[in-house]
């Protein structure tokens, strides 16, 4: 591990303004992706700035609906919190199914947001990567793709991003809100990750000094049901093959809103806007959410090692749409 | 005939007796020994997969505050014996596999080394690398041997003409993956030199063996080397044989003197330094009259071994021991390949080679419209079909009928594909398991009684978390008839009576007549009442009955499979397993090992794959999110029991060893329960859900 300073922020100003003044610093919640890296060589900041113990750890109902989620909330106790496990499944559902019991009592919000891809060839420092080395090549083309991208990617890079939580969250409309150099501003979730393009190294759309305060889950429609249903290729402890996040309201037999999102296809959580286009104002029948599904996957691009992917997120979307409608097959 | 052994603390399950140590984290382990102001060692690895290393710069590294010395092919001292190529550590500037050890490099702590390691600059010039396993390869060559000491190839009889005289054929080929072994354990050593004197705190599967390697390399007497390792967290065949980060240890702290060196491996670097099991290509041919009986068997097995140290697997020789068919033969050819060393993986031979030819006879048993079990039981042989030796005793056809009314087979519908449960389709499967009794002569014993009136038993046998601790003082309590709580036993450390390596499921039977030949010895001298200091030691004796009998445990699992209709997702919620392995010693630790090997098993049928990256001939998911090991979730029901089995010739336990046969059998019992419920015949391990998706 090389040398870095550490340090504990006081409060969001002087962490951001820590953060601004030109040296590498990351800032440190749980740790669980971070230190990892840093193990591996992978991400080697100067300094680490500590905001675990800033007051980012409640979570509060928003006037008018919704939930405020701190950042440094615990995955584990998001998951448990009753109004999430009530009001929005698909988020208890996804953040259980990600990284172990003992990861997901260390990792929080932001940081799960912010956890970089886990390409094999991206986490070993000897092969080439432009996400990790701008212009020194993707290993991962020609490589072992079976968890790479079919969705968004680019000749530069074909990685995915890992988290669960971010898919469920990229279904629920999410807002993150973010305290930069410039004051605040609020992101929506699904432009808060970026696609490769010629600039993989850049996960997302912050600066180096934005800090992530909050995620806002605005309300569900009454009447919708969420769910989050994740394929892997082992019962736990696995990144996702394919994972869709689908909220479903359904009046007298008609799609009345719908939100899809997929993970492990893309560089971002992939919000499928073509399918859900396709089934508004449509009959909720297997037809239709078959049709949806294939039209959002028209465009994607397998590659050497995953073309599985594009059955298997078909397969997916259908059944979980089919089991928010209620229908067995 | 051996003499054997009364059974009264045999056969119960007194409480582990390196338990409390364990569940207290006071049990030390080969990083844990209190050693005085350690150094901390940290590896610098090749990055391709052959080359030249024309040039090594360690100038960043050893300015940096803490570091103690930088070992390379430069300045390390000499070795006095390289004929092991995998142990000439940074004898030679060639570089031979990917991960090959460059430099190592010591400091005050692992943080500073390890930081200090990424600072070394290795200049390679690289050389084209062939690291591509096929059966088609023309440079394919027959090792003189295969592990075990077996023939390479066999022949009876004349397997065209068994295959003519067939009503149905099967000819297919069948692969299994390149694993890793992945004990919890990281490989781990603590090196420390007084004078001309070296101990190694090692995690090792044998003292003894990891003694004689390292003083042969080193050119030291063997007397000169002490090795402790009192436990060891798993080591499946990876800490049988020695490797190179304990020869590396060991110059390290004779570089710096007075100076303890530990060094303990990354999981990383276990993908690359510490063996693998070979992956395989089987051809196998099955010819089948119509009852079903054998007319032919055939095997030709390819796996590879590095360039610089041949490790043939044995895939092909436990068909030599299934099943009756008058027509056989089997072959193994090794593809040379710039790879890291293959070496032992739990049931090497017995675990790939138990895959092809057991899905191929339930292929066999589709096609003669019969029931896999009774395929079986119909293709039992009289004696052991090539040796011609009987069997000292031969129980698979008990396990196959009492794994199948404990499973409930009975009634199974064989139409494949057509069961289906909330969106799950149901299948069942079986295989049959095998694994040698090996006897590894060797091993002494000491019997001592104590001042306090107790018997220390001291043998240098290794717990690998296996339960030696226990089992072995069962065996000492009655040889010696005595209560368990006067028995004193102390392993894993060469100060002790020799032992020999815990490999191929021998220890119990290689240590177990040891320590009984020291206990009757014992008695003889001393009667039943000795003084205290009394003390007497005694070799295992040869087994006597090794070239009159064929010598086997066997078993028959039993698979559930679902995969899922929208995405072939596979589960596997129950497994089942019956094994005949003569007397069990202790049923607690047996059940544990074969519910274990049955794991590892099912870990393989549907997780474990090292991913080779051909253009840079290393494996790319070289750590435990990326290779993937079943988890508690994938494995929700195991069971394992096992038929009474007298058997008077293997060994004064009658035991027959457990440690491997419960991986033997299981990933293709899991195939054919999958193809039961699919009708998807998978022949590439491992079974993921691509294989189903429609």
């Amino acid at each position: 591990m090389i040398p870095f300073d550490y340090r504990r922020a006081v409060d969001v100003e002087s962490a951001v303004a820590e953060a601004g003044g030109g040296t590498a610093v990351a800032f440190l919640a749980g740790g669980t992706n971070l230190v990892d890296r840093m193990k591996l060589g992978v991400t080697a900041p100067e300094v680490l700035v500590d905001i675990s113990r800033l007051p980012l750890d409640g979570v509060e109902r928003l006037p008018g609906g919704g939930l405020r989620v701190g950042a440094t909330v615990r995955n584990s106790d998001l998951a448990a919190h009753p109004v999430v496990r009530r009001d929005y499944p698909v988020l208890s559902r996804a953040l259980l199914s990600g990284a172990s019991g003992q990861l997901r009592n260390l990792a929080t919000t932001g940081g799960n947001l912010l956890q970089r891809t886990r390409c094999a060839y991206f986490q070993d420092l000897s092969t080439p990567c432009n996400k990790r080395v701008p212009g020194s090549g993707c290993s991962a083309i020609g490589g072992h793709t079976r968890q790479h991208a079919i969705l968004g990617a680019s000749p530069e890079c074909v990685a995915v991003h890992p988290s669960d939580m971010a898919v469920a969250m990229a279904a629920l409309d999410a807002e993150v809100l973010v305290h930069g150099p410039g004051g605040q501003r609020t992101v929506a979730l699904v432009e808060l990750h970026r696609l490769p393009g010629d600039e993989p190294h850049r996960d997302t759309v912050l600066a180096p000094a934005d800090l992530i305060t909050a995620v806002d889950l605005p309300p569900l429609p009454a009447g919708a049901r969420s769910l989050y249903r994740k394929v892997r290729d082992r019962a736990s402890y696995a990144f996702a093959l394919v994972s869709v996040a689908a909220v479903l309201d359904i009046a007298d037999g008609t799609v009345r809103d719908v939100r899809i999102a997929l993970g492990g296809v893309a560089h971002k959580p992939w919000r499928a806007r073509r399918a859900e286009d396709a089934l508004r104002g449509r009959p909720a029948t297997e037809a239709a959410f078959r049709e949806a599904a294939e039209a959002e996957l028209a465009e994607a691009e397998p590659l050497s090692g995953n073309a599985f992917k594009i059955p298997l997120a078909r397969n997916t979307i259908v059944s979980a749409l089919r089991e928010l409608a209620g229908e067995r097959r | 005939m051996t003499d054997l052994v009364r059974p009264r603390v045999l056969g119960t399950t007194p409480r582990r007796v390196d338990g409390p140590a364990k569940v207290t984290g006071t049990a030390r382990y080969a990083g844990d020994q209190p050693v005085t102001s350690p150094a901390f060692a940290w590896l610098v690895q090749a990055e391709v997969a052959r080359g030249v290393l024309t040039s090594i710069d360690v100038g960043r590294a050893e300015a940096l505050d803490g570091v103690l010395t930088v070992l390379t092919p430069d300045n390390a001292p000499r070795l006095a014996d390289t004929d092991d190529a995998e142990l000439a550590a940074l004898q030679s500037h060639d570089v031979d596999f990917r991960g090959q050890v460059l430099a190592v490099v010591v400091a005050r702590t692992p943080e500073i080394a390890r930081h200090a390691a990424s600072l070394v600059r290795a200049e390679v010039g690289q050389r084209p690398h062939d690291v591509h396993l096929s059966a088609d390869r023309a440079d394919l060559y027959a090792p003189e041997q295969v592990n075990g000491g077996f023939e390479t190839d066999t022949a009876r009889g004349d397997v065209a003409e068994g295959l003519e005289r067939a009503a149905h054929e099967v000819d297919q080929t069948y692969t299994t993956a390149w694993y890793h072994n992945n004990p919890m354990e990281p490989h781990t050593t603590t090196a420390l030199w007084s004078d001309d004197d070296l101990v190694l705190y090692e995690s090792t599967q044998g003292v003894h063996t990891t003694r004689e390697a390292v003083a042969s390399t080193l050119g030291l007497p063997p007397g000169r080397v002490h090795v402790v390792s009192p436990h060891v967290g798993g080591g499946f065949g990876s800490k049988g044989t020695p490797h190179v980060h304990t020869i590396l240890a060991a110059l390290a702290a004779r570089s710096l003197p007075g100076t303890p060196v530990k060094l303990a491996l990354t999981r990383q670097q276990m993908f690359s330094l510490v063996g693998y099991r070979t992956p395989t290509i089987q051809r196998v041919r099955l010819g089948g009259a119509a009852d079903g009986r054998l007319t032919a068997i055939a095997v030709d097995a390819v796996g590879q071994t590095s360039r610089i140290k041949e490790f043939a697997e044995q895939t092909a020789v436990p068909s030599r021991t299934m099943y009756a068919a008058p027509h056989r033969r089997t072959t193994h050819r090794l593809a040379a390949l710039d790879v890291p060393v293959p070496s032992w993986m739990r049931a090497p031979g017995e675990c790939p080679g138990m895959f092809g030819p057991e899905v191929a006879l339930d292929e066999l048993a589709v096609a003669c419209g019969l029931d896999p079990v009774e395929l079986r039981i119909r293709n039992e042989p009289e004696v052991e079909p090539e040796s011609g030796k009987p069997f000292s005793t031969r129980n698979l056809t008990a396990c196959l009928r009492e794994g199948a009314r404990r499973f409930g087979w009975a009634h199974r519908d064989p139409a494949p594909g057509v069961r289906e449960e909330a969106g799950w389709l149901v299948g069942t499967g079986v295989a049959a398991s095998t694994y040698p009794v090996n006897h590894t002569p060797g091993s002494q014993a000491t019997i001592g009684f104590t001042a306090a009136g107790r018997y220390r038993v001291e043998i240098g046998a290794a717990d690998l978390g296996t339960g030696t601790w226990t089992s072995l003082a069962q065996i000492a309590a009655d040889a010696l008839g005595v209560d368990f709580a006067d028995v004193e036993l102390r392993i894993g450390d060469t100060k002790l009576p020799k032992a020999t390596v815990a490999g191929g499921s021998s220890g119990i039977t290689s240590w177990g007549s040891a320590v009984v030949a020291a206990a009757r010895a014992f008695r003889e001298e001393f009667g039943d009442r000795p003084a205290g200091g009394d003390e007497t030691t005694a070799s295992a004796p040869a087994a006597p009955d090794s070239d009159k009998w064929a010598m086997h445990a066997f078993g028959a699992q039993f698979a559930e499979v679902r995969v899922h209709v929208d995405t072939g997702e596979v589960r596997v919620p129950r497994l089942l397993g019956v094994f005949a392995v003569g007397r069990v010693v202790n049923p607690r630790l047996a059940r544990s090992q074969l519910v274990g090997g049955m794991t590892m098993g099912l870990s393989m049928a549907l997780h474990e794959h090292s991913l080779l990256d051909e253009r840079s001939g290393h494996v790319v998911n070289h750590d435990f999110a990326d290779y993937h090991i079943a988890t508690n979730a994938d494995v929700p029901s195991v069971e394992a029991y096992w038929v009474d089995e007298h058997d008077p010739h293997t060994n004064p336990m009658g035991t027959k060893g457990v440690g491997e046969i419960g991986i033997v059998g299981t990933a293709a019992a899991i195939v054919n329960a999958a193809h039961h419920a699919t009708g998807v015949r998978v022949r590439d391990l491992p079974v993921t859900l691509d294989h189903f998706l429609s």
